[in-house]
């Protein structure tokens, strides 16, 4: 599955409106820090990735884009 | 090694917060469904809190034991008691503790509003018992309210002091009566803000936009309240109602209406707002 059109229309669900790639999801205040697990959980159960130790913080999770790259990285070092 | 009573949210959060500082935690409840999804709810919030970097990464980890017999605290060096906001089990959980653990080991209570010296009253020495209402969820929030009893010693104040600079947590220390500082003022203003949106006169977003807006509060009493969840807000209001005899402290028709539906705020999913299932 596609990483960026799923985490679409995971936040879109959850924060009932629509995310460009380079957003800043925490900037705006829509989503609050508390919400920032909920999505490392989402990801890890989506895409089968563990995300632990340094690779656990929010700077990794502000944009779509970012966090594309994150669930690429770990797959690709998982595989 | 520290012992904490109750699995709920407060319990649960505070155990967190020592073991993420890799002090270790004996977390005792009787509801044996509360005590083994403690230690998910643990994991998972020890998670959140590094996260959004209110925790250390990386660094030891406190063991966290589970257990059902309050006999397994006998040995800790402080006991954090985080029960339900029911004076009488407050009580007597202090009570029974108080006759387990070694005389002059600090007891803490995390009551929301009743007064110190009145669950002092409760065990062998009223001396070891202060108060400390930490915040939900207390590795976010580094600020604790302490409360000194009329009868709590310097020793166990010392205590309290080593035991938040263990957690890494800062204090305002205040003295003892009904809600202490935050609860007097804070729960009075959740009851009023319910009253208005059941009056119909502004909606919770309304009301919380306008705390945010014009008076700089980061979400607002009815989001506020969502977080600690309702059903302890009603119990600590009628804690104060009880204790101070104000009419005003009486939880309203709205905050009732809403606790008998089982709509207790983000634990349930479901409160002033909609949290889209339930949390731990």
């Amino acid at each position: 599955m596609n990483i960026a059109l799923g985490l679409q229309d995971f936040l879109v669900t959850r924060t009932k409106r629509s995310w460009e790639p380079e957003e800043d999801l925490f900037a705006s205040g829509v989503v609050s820090s508390l919400f920032a697990l909920e999505l490392v959980v989402y990801l890890e159960k989506a895409y089968g990735v563990e995300v632990e130790g340094e690779n656990l913080s929010i700077d990794n999770f502000r944009t779509i884009r970012r966090i594309e790259e994150l669930v690429r990285e770990l797959q690709a070092a998982a595989s | 090694m520290i012992a904490v009573l109750g699995a709920g949210v407060m319990g649960t959060a505070i155990a967190t917060l020592a073991i993420g500082h890799g002090v270790p935690v004996t977390l005792v409840d009787t509801d044996a469904d509360k005590l083994a999804a403690a230690e998910q709810s643990v994991r998972r919030q020890l998670r959140g809190a590094r996260l959004v970097g209110a925790m250390p990464r990386s660094g030891p980890v406190g063991e966290l034991t589970r257990t059902g017999d309050l006999d397994d605290v006998a040995g800790a060096s402080a006991v954090i008691e985080a029960v339900t906001e029911l004076p009488d089990l407050k009580a007597k959980v202090l009570a029974a503790v108080s006759s387990i653990v070694a005389p002059g080991t600090l007891l803490l209570t995390n009551t929301s509003a009743i007064p110190v010296d009145e669950l002092a009253s409760a065990v062998d020495r009223p001396e070891d018992v202060a108060g400390a209402h930490f915040m939900n969820p207390p590795y976010l929030i580094r600020m604790v309210e302490v409360i000194r009893g009329p009868r709590t010693s310097e020793a166990a104040m010392a205590a309290v002091r080593d035991l938040l600079g263990a957690l890494d947590r800062d204090h305002v220390t205040v003295g003892d009566g009904p809600g202490f500082v935050i609860n007097r003022v804070l729960q009075r203003t959740i009851n009023e803000a319910a009253r208005i949106v059941g009056e119909g006169i502004a909606t919770p977003e309304d009301v919380d936009a306008l705390f945010q807006g014009c008076l700089g509060h980061r979400t607002g009493p009815l989001a506020t309240a969502d977080l600690i969840g309702l059903d302890n807000v009603v119990d600590s209001l009628r804690v104060l109602h009880e204790r101070t005899g104000d009419a005003g402290y009486a939880p309203c028709d709205l905050l009732l209406a809403k606790v008998h539906e089982g709509r207790f705020g983000r634990k349930t999913g479901q409160g002033f707002y909609d949290h889209g299932g339930a949390q731990s």
